[in-house]
């Protein structure tokens, strides 16, 4: 785009950034991190039909529903006079494969360029892309946004179980709070206390172990699919929350697992296709560097026993291989027949596939493989479910309340 | 002690039905109702007929249903989903059937019971069933039973876009129009619905055995059922049609309720259900018109666009006819010399425009005033060409042009123009008295006029009666703005929270306007649109809309009140503008008194495309021919050929296998010409032929390729282009090949001045989803490496391995090199090619159209020969490929990632260098990536002042919408 404003180095004080919805447990801390190095940032919750209708207004509506809910939600916030647009940025992810999504940001300027001229964007990504921004990725932050993933991923993974189950309702919730406040508070005092993970991990898992469960069976049903679609309730309209109501167990596959995807895909393509880059070397690096510390995740979890641990990535990598080649690559790629073959595998043999209207990827590595799934697991009930503007929560529920009759049979 | 009884409520989206069995799980009663959306009374009332039954009874209760959902929740009755309760009664009844297949009001699911169950339901793209057959009939102007009663007489089958119901509808339209015999067209769209269940929701799963047929539809339409069973091969013993099929989801949702350990006397359900408390989370708007008074206003305001009249019995003088023969609709304007109207029509054509209009003709010349002579006319709309040649009109003319005479009639300086017809939507932007820009709905957000008409009438109302009911709804429902399809299920939403039908008129009326304002024009405020915009068509004659339409752009716009008749009027003063001395040559009274007409269909043998022709003979050797895409069919001689580097580019491709094949080969190697082989294709041919192997390739796609391989499509929403490798592959295994060769790339090959160059995600690794959803192939026939062809020893290497049995891994050096020679060859001939076309097309003084797309729109069966049409208006046809090395990148809003698409933007850039030279962008339907060109492209285009114009192409063989547009552009043309 010719002209467009860049966040400056006096932005970090001014402005404030905007965040969108996308994974309410993990970007609380994710803002604490940001707040320690200066920035000011806040988390939007507006979650009322306005952000679709502005979504449908700024965006071609045949973009994809995640690019549609960001932008609505990002427009509906500045339209509600909460925020002076002069000291106000916009924060976007941005991951930069073969999918539409890199283009999300692109799209979003556009839609600025109408109302709001002023509003500067900032990227997201791990990529090198949008190298002119003062908005900028450190590689201790790097860090400790990686650690913050873990954490993230954890406390979801308990808070889902005990959510469940718990004989006292709300006792999860409490948890949860509690501990986002806690690490949150690590990151933004800039104390290295989050390194000690072990301590942490226990402490976590210790702590949500103490709340009361009932000893019933429910019926547990993993969601996977397009990541934004996945894991915001905005836009899958509150998935998690309606399976509880159902009486089933949501499990939800972890973040890293999408952060080691991204990380493998640079290295994979190098191997496929002759192709090795400084970039491949450097995300080999890292990827065994978090690989390592899924690991002691893992053992931690196994040691302390009461949560079910995240699947080992290379396990996953194993599982991919049996129904889709590695080289899948754009939005989730071959991660989603991994994870729905990993969670069939343990038991949870009842899976959500949750993605916008016509994803591309999807096409693929969803809908185009769960014939093979179900061929290699004949009892998993696996469901495609189509979010959109226009599609009602009464279908999609009606849906699902199919896959779950299929699960009592 | 009381008997104890189970009920079963079944709430669907159009009915309500109960069933109470006994101890022994009898069926004691049933009753079947449409509810008309109001739910809660209809069940209430349902409840009560038993009640007077089985007064001190006691029952356990269930509900079932798409609509039952909200009100088992809050009025705290168990909830069971249909197709379980379905499979619940199936089990019951007819424990030996192997699959069930149920048709409701608007959904549509298959249970497989043996060989692993499963049940499956239509997914949120392809609903409308029951509701689908409806519309149809309304569209025909009958009831489903005289629809079902027509489709027995049928003699042939058209072929109907299967998928969804506002594709068929696209496609069954130009049928009517064109003549096309009703029972037939009945038959056909049974067939539609059979096809679209069948390929639906199967899947890759054979439907065999002992099906079980349910539901409404499929117990009360006899020519769906013959569909069915014909379509499935099945014999009497396979296919059941239960007695009790219409209640039995009731039935099995009763089955459910047995187990239920709670039993309540029936007085105690009734207030439950009484008592429900709808939920307040329905999303409302403003009310349309808060007073009476400013009801009284806004239409005082309308009313001041009125024209004026003049007696058809006294007037003496000249006179003009406007015809506007529309989809649905046919309109009809005589005019004095003043703009005075002499004689006006308006009325559903019931898919029979000839008829209607020649009628209505009598009816003129009968009323006439003898001293009035028609000195000109001319007609306008889907059925031109057929009024034109039947009536001897003087002149046919394109719609956009009429409608802005019309509009420019009532407002000098309009700047903006909106229709909403029947089935369309119609926008035109006016710059410089003359059509800038012209919008038009895609086949997937149309609906409009006729849906809400539907809607009506579903509901149990007339149209003028129900948009009259929304006016002053207190809350109209918020019903989202997409395709109809969706529609129906916001509707449904809405029905299940409580919403009232005056609120849910309002609502239909503002989702009308959202749809054309936020899907069509894309506009993002009032402003954009311009000053003086006029509204017309059919649909805005309703009081509703038009409000809603200035609710929304908070502003004032002119309804002329003839306003479904414009484009008849813009035709009447198109005739008076071109009128000469002598009178119109308009079929005369007595002509008229003894016209007649005859159709047939054949088929045109002029090419392989085969069109399926309707020829209609109105005596002395006059007659219409329509269904064929070029002059060929038509029954003209061409004597000029008009270059077209799109019909080249294909045969090229065709020919090539036939060329370079060698005498002994080493084995058989079969390449799919579709997707990405449609540039490739060169490659790899030399590749294999050079090492030995012949190639074959599995031939032109049609729509019985895409038939073969419908079973094996797992998404029903990817596009068209991906959807018949399908079928390219099951020829390919019926060829016998040794190998089918079909590599997966992220990466295309890098043309230089893009930030990335992938394929877009379904060319990149369709070959992943042939292979999981196709149970012939497996990785011993189908070999599917993934390559990159910018990195040569990355080619070498891959193929060394997947040919490592033929021991040839010597000879790929030189082959691979040999394949990128032959690779560039071929483009280099492509672009060689097109410069002798502008050549040729600048010296015979043509406009040369840029039709740009993706390597694979050459495909006929993708494109339905939008190229030969383009053509047939004059114009030279180049490819974007064959340009986009001619311009460099322009400066671009978004990420430039894709090398096809990347190749748009150049061609875009330098079209705009090139006075002769217009930009048409194809897009295949669903494909998201052309969200983000289609407006970066229309940008490049837009700021350098060249008019850019976008035509969405799916399996719909209906050019249409595509002949409108195209022959605006070239009006726009001449005006500039």
């Amino acid at each position: 785009m010719p002209d467009y404003p860049k966040f400056t180095e006096d932005m970090i004080k001014t402005h404030t950034i905007l965040v969108p919805d996308m994974l309410p447990v993990h970007f609380k801390m994710l803002i604490a991190i940001f707040e320690a190095e200066g920035y000011k940032l806040e988390l939007l919750q507006n979650d009322s039909r306005a952000v679709v209708d502005e979504g449908l207004k700024n965006v071609h509506n045949d973009a994809c529903y995640p690019a549609l809910l960001v932008i609505g939600q990002f427009m509906d916030a500045l339209n509600s006079g909460k925020y002076d647009p002069d000291k106000t940025a916009l924060l976007i992810t941005q991951t930069g494969g073969g999918c539409r999504a890199s283009n999300y940001i692109h799209l979003l300027r556009k839609a600025l360029a109408k109302n709001y001229p002023q509003v500067p964007v900032c990227s997201l990504n791990f990529s090198g892309l949008e190298k002119d921004s003062a908005f900028r990725i450190t590689a201790p932050m790097f860090l400790k946004m990686l650690y913050a993933v873990l954490y993230g991923d954890l406390l979801m993974t308990c808070y889902n179980k005990c959510r469940a189950y718990e004989i006292n309702k709300g006792e999860a919730q409490k948890m949860l709070d509690k501990w986002q406040r806690r690490i949150g508070n690590i990151f933004r005092k800039g104390s290295k206390m989050f390194l000690r993970t072990k301590k942490i991990y226990t402490d976590i898992l210790n702590d949500f172990a103490s709340i009361q469960l009932s000893g019933e069976k429910k019926v547990r049903v993993g969601i996977v699919g397009e990541i934004y679609v996945k894991y915001s309730p905005l836009a899958n309209n509150h998935l998690e929350d309606f399976l509880i109501s159902e009486g089933c167990e949501p499990v939800v596959p972890s973040l890293l697992e999408f952060v080691m995807y991204c990380a493998v895909g640079t290295f994979n393509d190098a191997k496929i296709y002759d192709h090795v880059t400084k970039q491949s070397i450097f995300n080999k690096i890292g990827y065994d560097l978090i690989y390592a510390k899924q690991k002691e995740l893992i053992s931690v979890m196994k040691k302390q026993g009461s949560f079910e641990p995240p699947h080992d990535f290379e396990h996953l990598r194993k599982l991919a291989d049996k129904y889709i080649n590695q080289g899948v690559v754009m939005g989730e790629g071959w991660l989603i027949p991994a994870e729905m073959a990993a969670l069939a595998k343990s038991g949870v043999e009842n899976i959500i596939c949750a993605q916008p209207f016509g994803c591309l990827p999807n096409h693929i590595v969803a809908k185009g493989m769960s014939r093979a799934i179900k061929q290699d697991n004949p009892n998993a009930n696996i469901v495609a479910i189509d979010y959109d503007p226009g599609a009602t929560r009464v279908n999609q529920e009606n849906r699902i309340k199919l896959m779950l009759a299929n699960a009592k049979l | 002690m009381t008997e104890k009884y189970s009920l079963g409520i079944d709430v669907g989206s159009t009915t309500v039905k109960t069933v109470i069995t006994d101890s022994s799980g009898e069926i004691i009663y049933s009753k079947y109702q449409r509810h008309l959306s109001k739910v809660k009374e209809t069940v209430t009332d349902q409840l009560k007929i038993i009640q007077a039954d089985y007064p001190e009874a006691e029952f356990t209760v269930c509900i079932t249903g798409s609509a039952g959902l909200g009100l088992a929740n809050s009025a705290d009755i168990p909830f069971v989903q249909e197709v379980h309760a379905a499979f619940l009664a199936v089990k019951q009844k007819q424990p030996d059937a192997d699959a069930v297949i149920e048709l409701g009001g608007e959904d549509a699911k298959i249970i497989f019971l043996t060989g692993g169950v499963e049940q499956r339901m239509n997914g949120s793209c392809a609903g409308g069933t029951g509701a689908f057959i409806d519309q149809m009939a309304t569209l025909l102007g009958i009831s489903a039973d005289e629809l079902d009663e027509l489709s027995m007489h049928s003699q042939k089958i058209y072929p109907i876009a299967s998928r969804c119901g506002v594709f068929a509808k696209s496609d069954i339209q130009p049928l009517l129009n064109q003549g096309a015999r009703r029972e037939d067209v009945a038959a056909s769209i049974f067939q539609a619905v059979v096809d679209q269940t069948v390929s639906g929701l199967a899947q890759g799963r054979t439907i065999e055995g002992k099906v079980l047929f349910l539901g409404g539809p499929l117990f009360f339409l006899k020519g769906l059922r013959k569909a069915f069973v014909n379509t499935l091969g099945l014999d009497n013993e396979h296919a059941v049609f239960p007695d009790e099929a219409p209640v039995f989801v009731a039935y099995g949702c009763a089955v459910y309720a047995a187990n239920a350990e709670k039993a309540y006397h029936i007085e105690d359900i009734i207030d439950k259900v009484e008592n429900a408390r709808t939920s307040d989370n329905i999303v409302t708007g403003e009310p349309l018109f808060n007073s009476q008074t400013e009801y009284d206003e806004f239409i005082d305001r309308h009313k001041q666009c009125d024209l004026g009249y003049a007696d058809i019995r006294t007037y003496e003088g000249d006179a003009y006819l406007g015809i506007d023969a529309g989809s649905t609709t046919t309109k009809l304007v005589l005019i004095t010399d003043d703009g005075r109207i002499l004689y006006h029509y308006y009325a559903s054509n019931q898919g029979q425009p000839l008829d209607k209009i020649s009628e209505q003709l009598k009816v003129i010349y009968n009323a006439m005033n003898p001293a009035i002579t028609i000195k000109g006319s001319a007609v306008t709309g889907y059925g031109e060409d057929l009024i034109k040649a039947g009536l001897s009109i003087d002149h046919g003319i394109v719609e956009t042009v009429a409608h802005f005479k019309a509009a420019s009639y009532f407002c000098p300086d309009v700047d903006f123009i909106i229709d909403i017809g029947g089935q369309d939507i119609k926008c035109f932007k006016i710059k410089n008295q003359t059509i800038d820009s012209i919008m038009l709905n895609e086949a997937c957000s149309s609906g409009c006029g006729s849906f809400i008409q539907t809607f009506a009438m579903a509901l149990g109302y007339d149209i003028a009666e129900f948009s009259q009911l929304g006016l002053f709804a207190q809350h109209p429902v918020d019903l989202g703005s997409r395709c109809t399809v969706f529609m129906n299920s916001s509707v449904k939403q809405a029905q299940k929270d409580g919403a009232t039908v005056e609120d849910i008129s309002a609502g239909l009326s503002s989702s009308i306007i959202k749809n054309a304002i936020y899907k069509v024009i894309r506009a993002n405020s009032p402003d954009e649109l311009g000053k003086n915009i006029v509204v017309q068509g059919g649909t805005f004659l309703n009081d509703a809309v038009l409000r809603s339409f200035e609710k929304e752009l908070g502003r004032n716009v002119i309804r002329p009140a003839i306003s479904g008749l414009m484009g008849a009027f813009g035709c009447a003063l198109y005739a008076k503008e071109k009128a000469k001395d002598e009178p119109s040559k308009i079929i005369s009274k007595e002509e008229l008194a003894s016209f007649a007409y005859t159709s047939r269909s054949a088929q045109c043998g002029g090419c392989t495309a085969h069109c399926q022709l309707n020829i209609i003979s109105f005596g002395q050797g006059r007659k219409f021919i329509s269904g064929n895409r070029c002059e060929k069919g038509g029954g003209i001689k061409v004597k000029n050929k008009i270059p077209n580097l799109y019909e080249y580019k294909y045969d090229s491709l065709l020919n090539l296998v036939k060329t370079h094949q060698p005498r002994k080969y080493r084995g058989v190697v079969g390449l799919p010409l579709a997707l990405g082989f449609y540039e490739q294709l060169p490659f790899w041919h030399m590749l294999f032929t050079s090492l030995g192997f012949r190639v074959i390739i599995s031939g032109e796609s049609s729509r019985e390729v895409y038939y073969k391989g419908q079973h094996t499509i797992p998404s029903d929403t990817v596009c068209y282009p991906a959807k018949l490798t399908h079928g390219h592959i099951e020829n390919l295994l019926d060829k016998k090949v040794d190998f089918i060769f079909y590599p997966c790339m992220s990466y295309n090959i890098d043309e230089g001045g893009s930030d990335n160059h992938f394929n877009c995600p379904v060319v990149a690794y369709y070959p992943e989803l042939l292979l999981a959803n196709n149970p012939r192939l497996n990785n011993e026939n189908f070999i599917h490496p993934y390559v990159d062809l910018n990195i040569r020893k990355n080619v070498i290497k891959v193929l060394g391995q997947v040919l490592k049995k033929y021991n040839i891994k010597g000879r790929i050096p030189a082959a691979v090199d040999a394949a990128y020679e032959a690779l560039s060859r071929y483009q280099n001939d492509i672009s060689a090619k097109a410069r002798e076309i502008i050549e040729q097309a600048r010296a015979e003084g043509r406009n040369i159209i840029v039709l740009a797309g993706r390597p694979y729109h050459v495909d006929k069966e993708i494109n339905h020969g939008i190229h030969k049409l383009i053509t047939s208006l004059g114009m030279a046809v180049i490819t974007e490929d064959s340009v986009a090395h001619l311009a460099r990148t322009p400066e671009l809003g978004v990420l430039n990632q894709w090398t096809y698409h990347s190749r748009l933007y150049r061609a875009a850039q330098y079209v705009t260098t090139q006075p002769d030279m217009q930009l048409i962008q194809l897009v295949s339907f669903g494909c998201g990536i052309d969200a983000v060109t289609g407006d970066e492209v229309r940008n490049i285009l837009e700021s350098h002042g060249k008019l850019y114009t976008q035509l969405k192409i799916d399996e719909i063989n209906n050019l249409g919408a595509a002949r409108i547009r195209l022959r605006s552009l070239v009006a726009a043309i001449n005006n500039n």
